[in-house]
């Protein structure tokens, strides 16, 4: 599914050169769920956004489903993640003022369908949240808030999935809650890249990988 | 999930950044539907009283050209008709008729039905070296008035010479020594002075009246004539032309002079008349174009200012909506929403926000330039239905509607642009 070779990736500031990926090879495969686990700063979230398609890397080849996201131009990376990815962040990035069922629609915007609507309800009843349709960000827990990101991720039937600290402002039982449906993906046949420093994610991951300096701790 | 219902949650969500916008484009639209509904109000109201002026003063005009008529015409047309075979250059140098002809003439046009013709005075000229004084003077015979019997009886305006007696010019009175009642002798005879003229400052000074038929004998003029003076002809609108053809029709052996002074003074009084009524007209229009160009002049700089300023303002509260909405941009831009999409995102919602104020500008600056327009017309806006209708114009509302949505969506564009270039990855990673 996404497949990291050899990866650099430098942040270039005014004070000093930080490098956040340090020659990083890693491969998901489909129905799989692999959980980076490293401190604050290791580079976690680079590695995230490099196999998203996000963030251009330095050195390395990056391949999602065989093809090469930075080949492309903008647009077309654009369309290969609406079609193929979804993301979960740590800070869920709600759209504020839309409702529950409104947010975990906007992922349509990228890739209108007229199952939206279906799926979305389906969804938002899968991850508990029915209750919750017409509320908007502001009137949910933060764990209601993280299951409504992870709705609206898997809206456009994507087959990867990256998750970035999804739990790290959840309380123990929202996380496990959350960390339940990512390995309730990969055991659908998605792939799950999942960037966190909460061990418990060793329990749902089907492998644990250690991250440090920039380094991945190779399979 | 449309990109409109995406665009109507957001303007409820931010709703103070959204009428902030609006309200700079209701600016816009009410400053430039104000000002020109003003000035076409200025325009429609200047015509109506340009219109009533123009009535007015062209009533004014008539009514002192009308006047100018009346009052002249009683000044009449002085005529003198003359022997046909009268030399006119003989006549105006030696200052008076040498030829002549019958009295009949006279009686006959006084029994015509030329009511052009009034009071007619037959006389008869001469010039002569007066003894009395040793210098010559003018002699005139005169009847006084013959009566046109089949028109209204007037007054006779010069009274008959009585025989025997004489009525003498000033400066010929002066020269002779003589008083009123004083008998002075001329050609043999002698005559009692009736009437010495006040001095009149041409030659009747050196004139002496005698009675026309003691002339005719003392020239030995049995029955002649040389002059019929008509005075006070009704001919204000009838050329010399057809006067001469009238009399000389009927007097074929005459010719007609027409005494030009009075004629004169007629016509610069009417043509005056005439001209300070269109001077009139003139000044007022000037002065109603020069506060045209005034307004038009103010408006020319105001409007571009104020529509430039809330361009400049929506532009800014463009940016700061795209500054407030990055993360919901990084995440969407994560999610696969293309940057032209981002870029619709903003740009309809600057559309909505020009059409809005467009809507409310347009009827506000309306209402308000009619009130205006209705408050300098002197009248209450709910009276002034007719004449707001009037200012109303289609073609500005759909311009307002049009360019307000196109102008707003123009200065909303750079933010637009450049919410389509943030860079997801470094919205995401620093949030």
């Amino acid at each position: 599914m996404v497949r990291l070779e050899n990866v650099y990736k430098t942040y270039r500031g005014k004070a000093e050169a930080v490098a956040a990926l340090d020659g990083c090879t890693l491969t998901v495969s489909p129905g799989e769920f692999v959980s980076v686990q490293g401190p604050s700063g290791c580079g976690k979230t680079t590695l995230l956004l490099v196999a998203g398609g996000l963030l251009r890397p330095d050195a390395g080849r990056v391949t999602l489903d065989g093809h090469d996201p930075y080949a492309l131009p903008p647009e077309q990376r654009a369309r290969v993640r609406a079609d193929g990815i979804g993301f979960v962040f740590q800070r869920f990035h709600l759209v504020p003022y839309l409702t529950v069922l409104d947010n975990v629609l906007s992922a349509s915007l990228a890739r209108p369908s007229g199952e939206a609507r279906r799926r979305a309800m389906t969804l938002i009843e899968h991850v508990g949240l029915t209750p919750r349709l017409d509320h908007v960000p502001a009137e949910l827990s933060t764990g209601e808030r993280q299951r409504a990101a992870l709705a609206r991720a898997m809206l456009n039937e994507p087959r990867l999935l990256l998750a970035d600290e999804p739990t790290g402002n959840l309380d123990p039982a929202s996380g496990e809650a959350v960390l339940k449906h990512l390995a309730d993906f990969a055991e659908a046949g998605g792939a799950v890249l999942l960037v966190t420093h909460d061990v418990r994610a060793a329990e749902y991951a089907g492998r644990v990988l250690p991250m440090a300096d920039g380094r991945l701790a190779q399979d | 999930m449309s990109i409109w219902r995406l665009i109507a949650r957001e303007i409820t969500y931010r709703r103070l950044n959204f009428a902030l916008a609006a309200v700079a484009v209701l600016v816009a639209v009410a400053s430039v539907v104000g000002v020109l509904t003003l000035l076409k109000g200025h325009r429609v109201r200047a015509e109506q009283i340009h219109a009533a002026q123009s009535e007015k003063a062209g009533q004014i005009g008539f009514e002192l050209k009308d006047d100018a008529r009346r009052i002249t015409k009683e000044l009449g047309y002085n005529l003198l008709i003359l022997p046909k075979d009268q030399n006119l250059a003989e006549f105006y140098t030696s200052g008076g008729a040498t030829k002549t002809m019958p009295i009949e003439f006279a009686e006959k046009l006084a029994d015509s039905r030329i009511v052009i013709v009034r009071h007619l005075l037959p006389s008869l000229h001469r010039r002569i070296k007066w003894r009395q004084i040793g210098e010559q003077i003018i002699v005139i015979g005169t009847r006084g008035e013959v009566p046109r019997t089949h028109l209204d009886p007037k007054k006779p305006m010069i009274e008959a010479v009585p025989r025997g007696t004489i009525v003498l010019g000033r400066v010929l009175a002066e020269k002779a020594d003589v008083k009123f009642g004083s008998t002075v002798r001329l050609l043999g005879r002698e005559f009692e002075v009736t009437k010495i003229h006040e001095r009149r400052g041409n030659e009747d000074d050196v004139t002496a009246w005698i009675n026309l038929s003691e002339a005719q004998e003392l020239f030995d003029q049995p029955g002649r004539i040389n002059a019929i003076l008509a005075l006070s002809c009704l001919c204000a609108d009838t050329s010399l032309g057809s006067l001469t053809e009238q009399v000389t029709g009927l007097l074929p052996e005459t010719k007609v002079i027409k005494l030009e002074r009075e004629a004169a003074i007629r016509r610069a009084t009417r043509a005056s008349a005439g001209k300070r009524a269109e001077q009139f007209l003139q000044l007022d229009e000037a002065g109603r174009q020069s506060l045209r160009s005034e307004r038009q002049a103010l408006a020319a700089w105001v409007v571009p200012l104020v529509v430039l300023g809330c361009i400049v303002w929506v532009g800014l509260m463009a940016l700061g909506n795209v500054r407030a909405r990055r993360s919901e941009i990084g995440i969407l831009r994560a999610m696969g929403v293309r940057g032209g999409q981002v870029v619709g995102i903003f740009l309809g919602r600057a559309v909505v926000v020009g059409f809005l104020g467009a809507v409310v500008g347009y009827v506000l600056g309306f209402v308000l330039a009619v009130a205006w327009d209705a408050r300098q017309a002197g009248e209450g806006l709910l009276t002034s239905g007719p004449a707001g209708a009037a200012l109303f114009g289609p073609g500005l509302l759909l311009g307002a509607l049009l360019l307000a949505p196109l102008l707003s969506a123009a200065a909303s564009l750079v933010p637009a642009l450049l919410a389509a270039q943030e860079d997801p990855a470094m919205i995401l990673r620093e949030e």
